[in-house]
């Protein structure tokens, strides 16, 4: 392997090494850009505590439009009551087993197996290390066996979490570019990302199911309309049937994006190496191996969306995550 | 409502804000001091680690010697060194002399394929981590607590109870040298 001499320290690095392993000094001279961080300078603790708002936000909008999507559906086959009380019921259901047993489900749908406390000694020593930078307990790990680089955490809160990584991660990183995405994976953990993130896919969720179903049993609705009062919840509820999935797909993606920039400016808080964090953002973005476990329910967890690629050009609304170019660029331009 | 009703109840709202005021700085207080002592443990590991590392790689350097010497003395230092000064200064020798050996390790081939030394170097590079991110956490977190005892109301209530400014963590001084490495 050619190894490239830190002209700082004379400690031989990786050739694609961004900066010295051991000195921290950084090899390529970064080009003058703009310098823009997605929400200016913000500690974790405002994060967390924003996070915190929008969780309870968003949970009275989950619940609001259940209650509306409940009483209009409800009204439409004759009692808006029952309607009402079956949909929150639904919905309370949905999110305690989300709550409570999300993060073994996801682990399992991605065919995660747990790392023993012997094995692993690097992957076990960074997440460590990062549990020191951070202040935080240390996060369950786990590893997927695909040669696809990729990572993801989870668990709902941070004395509850978990890290992913897949075996391809592992073979293909470097010590401080592996650094770069784990830190970027605690701090999805540390702002309280995940929980969020869960708390989102729940109203994805249920709002899509209760227009599916709505939709689909359309026709017997029509035929059993009577009353005028009746005929405005059916239009009322046909609407929002139409809508609502668009309308809340809309928003999860938006949050989504922006919280995969913070957690790039948090890593770059815990490791301060940016450009560790670039290269592997890059090396992940360009490697052509698929990832099987991953599927467009979990896409949006991972640190790079595994399911599609994304150009310069692909920022569109439905999107889960911002295009690794620019992500490149906002971090180059933090070194 | 009577004027004294309204009266006591400003007061109770004032009393739990105080009280939650003050509790806040107890526990940033002691959050620092926590921090600074996590220094410590990692300080502690990097101590521990060492005798395997020289251990392990002594057979090989034979004309190493005086870099090992040089790393099993200031470990040694550093063991014995008392106060924050003396042991910032012998803490900075040591990764010092750290360093010089890593760079070493990497010019004997040998050295490079063992296992024993490929595992302690990853051990050590961590704890080096470690020990930094440590730090880093400490004036984080001093940083934080600072910054209340600065602001609007925090201070006036730092002021009344006495919490005073704790000092940030500097890079000892042996630590911002660079590294001389004689490769003969």
């Amino acid at each position: 392997m050619v190894k490239t001499p830190c002209p700082k320290c004379g400690y031989l690095n990786p050739a694609a090494a961004a900066c010295c392993t051991l000195c921290q000094a950084i090899f390529r001279a970064p080009e003058a850009r703009p310098r823009r961080v997605p929400g200016g300078r913000r500690d974790f603790y405002s994060e967390q505590a924003g996070n915190r708002r929008l969780s309870w936000l968003l949970l009275s909008a989950l619940v609001l439009i259940l209650g509306a999507l409940g009483y209009a559906i409800g009204g439409a086959y004759g009692s808006a009551r029952s309607g009402l009380v079956i949909c929150l019921a639904l919905g309370a259901l949905s999110g305690a087993g989300a709550y409570l047993g999300g993060d073994r489900m996801l682990l399992a749908a991605s065919g995660a197996r747990e790392v023993a406390p012997q094995a692993e000694p690097q992957l076990q020593n960074l997440v460590e290390e990062l549990c020191v930078a951070s202040g935080l307990p240390k996060p369950r790990v786990y590893v997927i066996d695909s040669e696809a680089p990729n990572a993801f955490a989870t668990g709902r809160s941070p004395a509850r979490a978990s890290i992913a990584v897949t075996t391809g991660l592992l073979k293909k990183l470097n010590r401080d570019e592996l650094q770069g995405v784990l830190a970027h994976e605690m701090s999805h953990i540390r702002n309280l990302d995940v929980r969020f993130a869960m708390l989102v896919g729940i109203l994805i969720g249920t709002v899509a199911l209760l227009c599916d179903a709505n939709l689909r049993s359309g026709r017997i609705a029509s035929r059993r309309r009577s009353r005028g009062g009746g005929g405005a919840l059916i239009l009322l509820a046909l609407v929002l049937s139409i809508l609502a999935p668009f309308a809340s797909k809309l928003i999860q993606m938006a949050v989504s994006r922006r919280r995969e920039l913070l957690a790039d400016a948090s890593a770059v808080e815990l490791t301060r190496n940016p450009l560790a964090l670039a290269s592997a953002l890059r090396r992940i973005g360009t490697d052509p191996a698929p990832l099987g476990a991953a599927n467009r329910a979990t896409q949006h967890l991972y640190i790079v969306n595994p399911v599609k690629s994304f150009g310069m050009d692909s920022s569109a609304l439905f999107s889960t995550h911002p295009p690794i170019e620019a992500r490149v660029r906002i971090l180059e331009a933090m070194a | 409502m009577s004027i004294g009703v309204i009266l006591l109840l400003v007061l109770v709202v004032a009393a739990v804000l105080v009280v939650a005021a003050y509790n806040g700085l107890v526990s940033l207080r002691n959050q620092v001091r926590n921090a600074w002592q996590q220094i410590g443990v990692q300080l502690k590991r990097r101590h521990d680690l060492i005798p395997n590392l020289v251990e392990v790689v002594k057979d090989y350097m034979g004309y190493e010697q005086e870099t090992l010497e040089k790393v099993i003395r200031a470990r040694n230092q550093a063991l014995t060194a008392t106060g924050i000064a003396g042991t910032a200064a012998a803490e900075g020798a040591l990764t010092g002399a750290l360093r010089s050996l890593f760079a070493v390790v990497e010019s004997y081939p040998q050295l490079k394929a063992n296992e024993n030394v490929v595992r302690l170097q990853e051990e050590l590079t961590s704890t080096e981590n470690r020990i930094a991110f440590a730090r880093q956490f400490y004036n984080d977190m001093v940083m934080r607590y600072n910054t209340k005892l600065q602001v609007v109301p925090t201070n006036i209530l730092a002021s009344m109870f006495a919490f005073k400014e704790e000092p940030y963590f500097e890079v000892p001084a042996a630590e911002q040298e660079p590294v001389k490495v004689d490769l003969r």
